[in-house]
């Protein structure tokens, strides 16, 4: 075929497809929303700028060995030491019995809702559990304090009045709605011709729940597992409440013990000279909760990858 | 309505019609025997009426286009319909005598006899090995998995696919391959009959034709029913052939699904009793 002659298409004005009207509007509605991207990444950058400089402060007085395998810890005594093994064994003690209560938990009630409730039931109860979620911290905090320790002392269990399993049991009914609600979304995202082909070869519905859904969820629940894990390791007031701040290197759950936050909320709001040894210590443990949560984001981020299941 | 049931031993006409014989003795026993069934979604009428007798060693083709009711009704036969909220069934569907909605039927037992293949394989997302198992494992039929695993691969024309890598994942399998292992999944729980719901329709014509002959060998030894919009396909594979089509009353009832025509695959494509179904096999009507 020829080629159309010359012209034909714009009809004797020259032919252009250069924009008739300037999008002033939209460069601006660009730079406003990427300027609030920014911000978070700004602050991102200023937190680990403010956490790594008087951190290697600290470390320039005092050797990172004897710290990081330190197994005492008395920083305000004199003469001081800086181990911060037991802040880790507490924070460690901690977030294992909020695990052991918020992973079977939460997860039942996902696989409750995802796959035994009816579709009315589900859009009762999940709002109900997402509302535990917004409940302060610090209510939690004096309910572990004020309910849970009385209740433990009279059922004959020997708990110090501050303890860790108080403390911990609580925090992980306040995780329950974080894992149940992110694993619920992830199992709800399965499709339903899996459910179809599992209950068409005989499968009951735990089968079909706990060897289909679940494994086919995996990327998900993981993810709300170590979301959780992130949040018991960074919780801060029902631990200064309920499990108090003595720094023993322990795993007894009955006892008092100190975790990296409970120091760091404790001491941060002491009146330490600032630029002291003393002072930089908080950025010092702040740099190592910093850092296991990082670390416990980029295996999160690996295992999401690894389970994570192609459907087209 | 004319829904006519009509038995392949008394059919006069039996042998008339090319490969409609069951000279081997297939067909001489009635699966399901179906009568004034009818299925609604919360309320609202989708299929009404059916009656209907599958025959043991047949395949029965259910034809007919889209939206007349046809997943609905294979649906009720190993009820799958039970996940569906709001889904009730009236009528009664027997099995081998047996009333499949009775008080003291457990639908996990009905699905372990009457297996199902689905529009779209749906594989799990675990290893070709783990799928096969499936079955076996959540019904506890343990022993000599591993054969039991080789036959159900090999009587789904699998077998020499994918023998040397069962380890992988299932979702690595082409679509067609992906469709095979679900009739293998389907098999290994040694169930009489296997409903599949347009098993090809995601398919390409090379993959349909190796399910098409799949079905012909499965004959055998299971009862098979088959959904398909594809005329041709029912011609090629099916013994029995039923044509479904919405109606609208004229009492200004809801429009719904009804069976209007049952027979000889042979006789429902040169000689239906029935106009719709000249009209729609002859390409005269949706
Ligand atoms: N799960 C469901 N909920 C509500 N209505 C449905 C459902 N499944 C099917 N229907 C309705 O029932 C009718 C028959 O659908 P279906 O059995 O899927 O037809 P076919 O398989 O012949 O295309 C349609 O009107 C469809 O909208
Ligand atoms: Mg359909």
């Amino acid at each position: 075929m020829a080629p159309p002659p010359s012209g034909a298409i714009a009809g004797g004005a020259p032919f252009s497809l250069r924009s008739s009207h300037r999008h002033y509007g939209e460069k601006v509605i660009q730079i406003l929303l990427g300027s609030c991207a920014l911000v978070s990444v700004v602050t991102t950058l200023g937190i680990v700028v403010s956490l790594v400089f008087p951190a290697l402060e600290f470390f320039a007085e005092v050797s990172p060995v004897d710290f990081f395998t330190g197994t005492v810890w008395a920083p305000l005594f004199d003469p001081a030491s800086f181990g911060v093994v037991p802040l880790l064994v507490g924070t460690l003690s901690v977030t294992f019995w909020a695990l052991l209560v918020a992973i079977p938990l939460g997860l039942g009630s996902a696989i409750y809702l995802s796959e035994y409730a009816t579709s009315r039931r589900r859009v009762v109860l999940k709002p109900m559990l997402e509302i535990l979620a917004g409940i302060p911290t610090v209510v939690y905090g004096y309910f572990a304090l004020t309910a849970v320790t009385p209740l433990l002392r009279q059922i004959g269990i020997q708990v110090e009045i501050f303890n860790v399993i108080a403390g911990g049991l609580v925090m992980g009914v306040m995780l329950i709605p974080t894992i149940a609600s992110l694993s619920e979304d992830a199992m709800a995202a399965v499709p339903q011709g899996l459910r179809d082909g599992a209950y068409a070869l005989g499968a009951d519905k735990l089968q079909v729940s706990t060897r289909v859904i679940v494994p086919a969820a995996m990327s998900g629940i993981i993810a709300s597992f170590v979301l959780g894990v992130s949040r018991a390791i960074g919780e801060t007031l029902i631990v200064l409440i309920a499990v108090g701040q003595q720094a023993k290197l322990t795993f007894n759950p009955l006892e008092s013990i100190e975790t990296m936050t409970a120091f760091i909320g404790a001491t941060g709001n002491g009146d330490l000279p600032t630029g002291s040894t003393e002072y930089k210590t908080i950025f010092a443990v702040g740099l190592t909760l910093f850092v296991i949560t990082l670390v416990m984001n980029i295996i999160s981020i690996r295992l999401v990858r690894k389970y994570r299941e192609v459907y087209d | 309505m004319t829904s006519i049931a009509t038995s392949p031993i008394d059919n006069n006409e039996l042998g008339e019609f090319g490969r409609s014989s069951a000279d081997d003795g297939r067909g001489s026993s009635v699966v399901f025997e179906v009568s004034n069934l009818s299925v609604s979604y919360s309320g609202k009428l989708a299929l009404q009426g059916v009656e209907i007798e599958v025959y043991k060693n047949f395949v029965t083709a259910f034809i007919g286009s889209s939206g007349c009711g046809k997943s609905t009704f294979i649906r009720c036969l190993n009820r799958m319909n039970d996940l569906v909220p709001g889904a009730v069934i009236e009528g009664t569907a027997r099995y081998h005598g047996l009333d499949l909605y009775g008080p003291d039927v457990d639908p996990v037992e009905v699905r372990r006899r009457i297996g199902m293949v689905f529009q779209k394989p749906n594989p799990f997302p675990k290893s070709i090995y783990e799928n096969v198992a499936f079955g076996p494992r959540v019904l506890r039929m343990k022993e000599g998995l591993d054969e039991r695993i080789e036959r159900s691969l090999r009587s789904a024309a699998l077998w020499d696919e994918v023998k040397d890598r069962l380890g992988d994942n299932a979702l690595g399998l082409s679509g067609g391959q992906q469709q095979r292992l679900c009739i293998a999944r389907a098999i290994a729980v040694e169930p009489e009959v296997i409903l599949m719901d347009e098993p090809a329709s995601a398919l390409d014509p090379i993959s349909t034709s190796r399910i098409e002959d799949l079905i012909h060998e499965l004959k055998r030894d299971y009862t098979i029913v088959i959904v398909t919009h594809n005329m041709q396909q029912a011609a090629r594979v099916a013994d029995m052939t039923a044509y479904f089509s919405v109606v609208t009353p004229e009492d200004g009832g809801s429009r719904h699904g009804v069976l209007v025509e049952y027979d000889r695959t042979a006789k429902m494509f040169t000689n239906p009793s029935d106009k719709r179904t000249e009209d729609y096999v002859s390409g005269r009507s949706a």
